[in-house]
C-alpha cells in the first residue's frame, strides 16, 4: 500500500490552501485527491469577481483566485490525483479511492484532511409541492451550465432563496440573456452579502421578495410557472396572498449543506447545527489526525475566510506529521490528556461556535473563533465569557445570519485563566 | 447655490457592504459618510455621477479542454454599457490556449477596457 | 398485424408482455411516454404485500398471494432488488384490536402464510422505533420490498429481447374493430391486431368504455410521498402499516428495496388522470401521520416528495377478463394495490387467456433469465479492479451521493430499451436520486447521454416530450 504523510480529500479552495500550508510547515509526501476534472472546486464556476480582497488585497474572479493557489500547489510540485473519487476512509486512515487508470485503490495516510466542500438544498429536502417538470435546478447546478459549458437552463426565470449563488445567478442569468422575474426569500432578511443585492438585484431591477416562498409549481414537461405566498413568522404560507408567475425555470437557492457521507462513515463525531464535523482548537476532530477545513467543516460566505482556515488545517496537520516522526518522549509532551480542554458554549443567539473546544496548551498565540447568528440583531454587543467573567464585548450595528462573525483570541488571554471550564459566546442587546 | 441632497448607498467594495451616505450639492460630492475605507469613499463619488462595475462573462473557446473560458472586463466600464459589453461577446470564439490576463476582446463596447481571460484553458 | 398489442408498458403491461414472449406470438406493446416504468408503476410504495388486505375469494387476493409466492424466484430470474423483510399492521388501541383479528383472519382465508399477532414487548422487540403506545400488530413474514423500477424494467426487458416489440411515444387515440381485427389509431398511425390488453392504467376506464357499453370507471386516487435520505432507511427493518380504513391502507413507513426510508401514501381522489402533483397538505399529512406508528423519523433528512396515481376502479377490484361484446379486448384493468405485488401474478393471467384464445405453442428458444445493469458494490475489491482494467468507464463516478459509475450509466443507456433521458438512467441506475438529486451530476450524465446517443445537449430531456433541460446557449437571445 501506498503511505502519504497527509492526504487531502478534495481539491478546492480548502484542500489547496490546506497543501500549501503543510507544505510550507516542512511536510513533503502530500497528496491531493479531486474528483472533478481539475483543481479548484467551485471557484471555477464562480466566475464572477470579488474574491481576494483578504487574501491578495485585490479583487479576483474565482477561477482567478483558484488559480493562484493552483499555482502554488504546482510550483511546489504537490502531487495529486484528478478524476479520483474517495470511496471511504476507514478510522486507521486508510483512504479507498478510485479512478479510471488505477482502479480501486488504498493509500495509508499519516494524517488526513478533510476538505470536501458541500452540497445545495435540494427542491425535495425543502418539500416544495407540485409537479416535477424539468426547469427546476439548485443555482450551482445552473451555474456550472452557464459558467462552464455555455448553456442556458432557462429563459423566464424565478429564484427561490437569496443566497449569495441566487443573486449571482439573477445577475448571470440576466447577462445571458434572460429574463429573471423576482427572486423569493422565505426569511425576513436577505441570506447574502449586501452588496450582491446592490449589484446583481438592485443594478437590473430584480424585485427580492422577502418573507416569500413557492407553494406551487405548475407544468409537467416542463415548468409552466409557479405560485409565490408570503409566509407568516414562522415560515407558514399565509392563504390569500398567492401570486402567480409564468416561467419556464426555477432556481433553489437554499442553503448548502457540508459533505460529510466520508467523515461520517469513518466515525467523525459530528455538530449537528452546522453538519460538519466537531472540532477542537487544531481543527482537528475528533480521531486524531483528522482534521476538517472548509465548506465541509461549516458553510462560509468567503472563500478568503477558507484559506485561512485550511491555512490553520494544514499547519497542525504538519505539526501531528512531526510529533509522530518525532522520538516518543516528544509525542508524550503533545498528548492530548495534559490539559483540560475548554468547551466553547454558543446560547443566546449564537448557533455555533468553530472550533467547539480549546486545549490552551497546544493552541497558537492567536485563534480565531467562527460563529454564526441565529437572526438579525442590532445595535448588539458580541460578548464572551470566560466561565461567569465577560472579557469581550464588541458592539456591533448589525449582524445576520448571512455572514460568518469571528472573535480573535489570544493564548495569553487563556493562560491567565488556569482551571478555566467554559468560554460563552452569546450576542447582547444594547 | 444648488439644494442640498444626500443618497444612501451600499458599498459594494468588498464583503462588509458598508451604509453609505453622500451628501450632493449643485451635482457635486460634498461628503461621504459611513465608509470603513478608502474603497467605499471611490465606490459613492462614482456612484452618483458616473456608476461604473466590473462585468464578467464566459467567450467560446475552439481546440480546447473546456468549451467555454471565463472572462472579466479589466477595469470597471459605465453601467450603461454593460448589456452593449455582454452583446461584443456573443460571437466572439477564441482559440485555445488561452491564459489568466490575456487579452479577448481589445477596448470593448467603445469604453476603452479590454476584456481579459480570468481561466486557463489548454489545447488539446 | 399482431397477434396481441399491449396498451401500456406498467407492470401489468409489462408482465403480461414477458409472460406471452414464452410462446409463439406477434406482440407489440404501445406506450405513450417515452419509456416504461411512467405511469402508477414508478410512484408507489414498492411493497410486495402478504396478502391478508383484500376480500376473501376475490381476484385480488388470489392475485396478490400469488404474485407474492412468485416474487422471490423472479427476482432471481430478472435480476431485480427484492427483500422478504416482513411487514407489521400496528394496533394502537385494545379496542381495534377486533379489526387486527379480522385482518388475521382473512389473511389465513387468502392462504398468507406465517401470520402472527404480536404483543407489544414482542413488537418492540422486534422494530424498537415503533411507538411506546403500541398495543400489538400483525406481523406477516412473507411481505417485502421490491424496487418497482426494477421491476418493471426487467420484465419489460426480457420481453424485450424475447422478440416483444416496444413503440413509445405513441399515444392510443382510439380503437376499433373492422372484419374481427382491431384497429388501433395512435399519433402514430394505425396498428393491427387480433387481441388487444388494456393495461392503460388510470387510462383503463377510457379504452374500456370505447368498446363497452358497460362503462366503467376509474378514478385516480393520488398518493404523495416522502424519501429520506439512507442515513434514515435502518430506522425500521420492516414495513410498518397502520389498521386500514375506508381509502386503503394509511401511511406506511418502510425501507426500500434500495436501502433509503419511505413515508406515505395520502389517499385523494381527484379526476385528473396526469395529476401527479403534490400538495402541501398532502405532504403534512404525511410527515404528521408517519409520526403515528413509528417514533423519532428524522424529518430533516427529507431528500424528495413525489405522488402516483393508483387506478381505483369503485368495485374496487382487479377486471381481468375479455370484455363482454368485444372479442379480443382483453382488459387489464383497476390494477391498484396490491398491483404491483401482483403483476407476475396478472402477467400469468393474461397470457393464460390469451394462450387458450389464440392456442398459443411455447417457443424452444425463450430466454428465462436477465441480467441487470451490473453493479460494482456488488463486487470484491479485486474483482472491481480487474472490471475497471477492461472498462474505465467503472471507475469514473458520476453520481457521488450513490455511488453511480458512467459504466453503469453507459449499459443503462445501451442494453434493450436503454435509457434515453435523465429520468430512464436515474430509474435504472439511481444516478440523480441520491442526496443531492442529481445536482452534481445531472449536467455529467446529459454529456454521457448526448455523447452515447450521439444527439445534442440541448434534445437531452429529464423524461421526453417537451421536458429539455436546456433552453439554449449563453447570450442567444441577446
Amino acid at each position: 500500500m501506498k503511505t502519504y504523510d497527509i492526504v487531502i480529500i478534495g481539491g478546492g479552495p480548502a484542500g489547496l490552501a490546506a497543501a500549501v500550508s503543510a507544505r510550507e510547515n516542512g511536510i513533503q509526501d502530500i497528496l491531493i485527491l479531486e474528483r472533478d476534472k481539475e483543481l479548484g472546486g467551485i471557484l471555477n464556476q464562480c466566475i464572477h469577481n470579488g474574491f481576494g480582497l483578504h487574501t491578495f488585497k485585490e479583487e479576483l474572479t474565482g477561477p482567478e483566485y483558484a488559480g493562484r493557489f493552483i499555482k502554488q500547489v504546482m510550483d511546489l510540485g504537490i502531487e495529486y490525483k484528478l478524476h479520483t473519487m474517495v470511496m471511504d476512509i476507514s478510522s486507521d486512515k486508510i483512504v479507498t479511492a478510485m479512478n479510471r487508470e488505477e482502479g480501486l485503490f488504498e493509500i495509508q495516510a499519516g494524517a488526513v484532511i478533510l476538505a470536501m466542500g458541500c452540497r445545495e438544498r435540494s427542491r425535495g429536502a425543502l418539500n416544495i409541492p407540485g409537479y416535477r417538470p424539468a426547469g427546476i435546478y439548485s443555482a450551482g447546478t445552473a451555474q456550472r451550465l452557464v459558467n462552464m459549458e455555455g448553456y442556458m437552463p432557462g429563459r423566464e426565470v424565478v429564484i427561490l432563496g437569496s443566497g449569495d449563488i441566487g443573486l449571482i445567478m439573477a445577475r448571470r442569468m440576466t447577462l445571458e440573456g434572460a429574463k429573471v422575474k423576482v427572486v423569493a426569500e422565505l426569511m425576513p432578511y436577505s441570506g447574502g452579502l449586501k452588496r450582491n443585492i446592490v449589484q446583481c438585484l438592485n443594478d437590473y431591477d430584480i424585485p427580492l421578495k422577502l418573507s416569500h416562498t413557492v407553494v406551487d409549481i405548475k407544468g409537467k414537461e416542463r415548468v409552466e410557472g409557479i405560485t409565490l405566498a408570503e409566509v407568516d413568522g414562522k415560515g407558514k404560507p399565509i392563504p390569500g396572498t398567492e401570486e402567480e408567475y409564468t416561467c419556464d425555470t426555477l432556481l433553489l437557492s437554499c442553503g448548502l449543506i457540508p459533505e460529510n457521507e466520508i467523515s461520517r462513515g469513518m466515525g467523525v463525531d459530528m455538530n449537528p447545527v452546522t453538519s460538519g464535523p466537531k472540532v477542537n482548537e487544531s481543527l482537528e476532530t475528533n480521531i486524531e489526525g483528522v482534521f476538517a477545513c472548509g465548506n465541509v467543516l461549516h458553510v462560509h460566505d468567503l472563500v478568503d475566510f477558507v484559506s485561512e482556515e485550511a491555512k490553520t488545517a494544514g499547519r497542525n496537520a504538519a505539526e501531528y506529521v512531526k510529533n509522530l516522526q518525532a522520538d516518543t518522549d516528544d509525542r508524550d509532551k503533545h498528548s492530548r490528556e495534559e490539559a483540560a480542554e475548554i468547551v466553547l458554549n454558543p446560547v443566546e443567539g449564537v448557533r455555533y461556535t468553530v472550533p467547539s473546544t480549546i486545549n490552551p496548551v497546544h493552541m497558537d498565540e492567536n485563534l480565531t473563533v467562527r460563529f454564526r447568528v441565529g437572526g438579525v440583531y442590532k445595535n448588539c454587543y458580541v460578548s464572551v465569557y470566560f466561565d461567569e467573567e465577560r472579557v469581550i464585548h464588541k458592539k456591533r450595528p448589525v449582524v445576520a445570519p448571512g455572514e460568518m462573525e469571528q472573535i480573535k483570541l489570544t493564548k495569553e488571554q487563556l493562560m491567565k485563566y488556569p482551571g478555566l471550564k467554559t468560554i460563552t459566546v452569546k450576542i447582547e442587546e444594547a | 447655490m444648488g439644494t442640498v441632497t444626500t443618497r444612501e448607498l451600499t458599498c459594494i467594495g468588498c464583503p462588509m457592504g458598508c451604509p453609505l451616505i453622500v451628501t450632493m450639492e449643485a451635482g457635486e460630492v460634498i461628503s461621504v459618510t459611513g465608509n470603513t475605507c478608502k474603497r467605499g469613499d471611490v465606490y459613492a463619488r462614482k456612484e452618483v455621477t458616473n456608476p461604473t462595475r466590473i462585468v464578467t462573462s464566459t467567450v467560446r473557446v475552439s481546440g480546447g479542454d473546456a468549451d467555454m473560458v471565463s472572462v472579466k472586463t479589466k477595469e470597471d466600464i459605465p453601467k450603461g454599457k454593460i448589456f452593449e459589453c455582454v452583446k461584443a461577446l456573443k460571437s466572439v470564439e477564441v482559440p485555445a490556449p488561452v491564459h489568466i490576463g490575456d487579452v479577448l476582446v481589445k477596448d470593448v463596447a467603445g469604453t476603452g477596457v479590454d476584456i481579459v481571460a480570468t481561466k486557463n484553458v489548454e489545447s488539446i | 398485424m399482431y397477434d396481441v398489442i399491449i396498451i401500456g408498458s406498467g407492470v401489468s403491461g409489462s408482465a403480461a408482455a414477458r409472460e406471452l414472449s414464452r410462446y409463439k406470438a406477434k406482440v407489440c406493446v404501445l406506450e405513450k411516454e417515452e419509456d416504461v416504468c411512467c405511469g402508477t408503476s414508478k410512484a408507489n410504495s414498492g411493497i410486495v404485500h402478504a396478502g391478508y388486505d383484500a376480500k376473501e375469494g376475490s381476484l385480488m387476493a388470489k392475485l396478490n398471494v400469488r404474485g407474492n409466492a412468485m416474487m422471490e424466484q423472479l427476482s432471481k430470474e430478472l435480476d431485480f432488488p427484492f427483500q422478504r423483510v416482513g411487514s407489521l399492521v400496528i394496533c394502537l388501541r385494545e379496542e381495534d384490536m377486533d379489526k387486527l383479528q379480522a385482518l388475521y383472519d382473512r389473511g389465513v382465508a387468502n392462504g398468507v402464510p406465517g401470520l402472527q399477532i404480536l404483543n407489544r414487548e414482542e413488537v418492540l422487540e422486534m422494530e424498537p422505533n415503533i411507538v411506546d403506545n403500541v398495543y400489538a400488530a400483525l406481523y406477516a413474514p412473507s411481505a417485502g420490498i421490491v424496487c418497482p423500477f426494477g421491476l418493471n424494467i426487467a420484465m419489460a426487458e426480457n420481453a424485450c429481447e424475447n422478440g416483444v416489440e416496444f413503440k413509445f411515444d405513441t399515444k392510443v387515440q382510439r380503437l376499433g374493430k373492422k372484419d374481427d381485427i382491431w384497429e388501433i389509431h395512435t399519433n402514430q398511425g394505425v396498428f393491427k391486431t387480433k387481441y388487444v390488453v388494456n393495461a392503460a392504467g388510470v387510462y383503463a376506464d377510457k379504452f374500456h368504455n370505447m368498446v363497452s357499453e358497460k362503462k366503467i370507471h376509474i378514478t385516480p386516487r393520488r398518493g404523495d410521498y416522502c424519501l429520506l435520505d439512507k442515513t434514515a432507511g435502518a430506522h425500521v427493518s420492516k414495513t410498518i402499516f397502520a389498521l386500514p380504513n375506508e381509502f386503503g391502507k394509511g401511511i406506511l413507513v418502510t425501507p426500500t428495496a434500495h436501502g433509503n426510508l419511505l413515508l406515505g401514501p395520502t389517499a385523494i381522489d381527484i379526476e385528473e388522470k396526469e395529476g401527479t402533483n403534490t400538495t402541501r397538505e398532502g405532504l403534512d399529512q404525511v410527515l404528521t401521520k408517519a409520526g403515528q406508528n413509528v417514533k423519532d423519523i428524522p424529518m430533516r433528512q427529507v431528500i424528495t416528495s413525489f405522488a402516483g396515481l393508483r387506478a381505483h376502479e369503485e368495485g374496487h377490484e382487479f377486471i381481468i377478463e375479455e370484455v363482454e361484446n368485444a372479442k379480443g379486448f382483453i382488459d387489464c384493468a383497476g390494477i391498484e394495490s396490491p398491483g404491483l405485488t401482483s403483476s407476475p401474478a396478472i402477467g400469468e393471467m393474461v397470457a393464460g387467456i390469451l394462450k387458450e384464445k389464440l392456442h398459443l405453442e411455447e417457443k424452444e428458444n425463450f430466454i428465462a433469465t436477465r441480467k441487470g445493469i451490473l453493479d460494482p458494490n456488488t463486487l470484491t475489491k479485486e474483482e472491481r479492479v480487474t472490471l475497471i482494467k477492461e472498462k474505465p468507464a467503472y471507475g469514473n463516478i458520476i453520481c457521488r451521493c450513490e455511488m453511480i459509475t458512467e459504466g453503469e450509466i453507459i449499459d443503462a443507456i445501451h442494453r434493450p430499451l436503454g435509457a434515453k433521458s435523465l429520468d430512464g438512467v436515474k430509474r435504472r441506475t439511481r444516478a440523480g436520486m441520491g442526496r443531492c438529486q442529481a445536482g452534481f451530476c445531472s449536467p455529467r450524465t446529459m454529456e454521457i447521454l448526448a455523447r452515447e446517443l450521439d444527439i445534442p445537449m440541448s434534445e437531452i430531456t429529464k423524461s421526453g416530450g417537451k421536458s429539455q433541460i436546456i433552453t439554449g446557449t449563453n447570450k442567444d437571445q441577446l
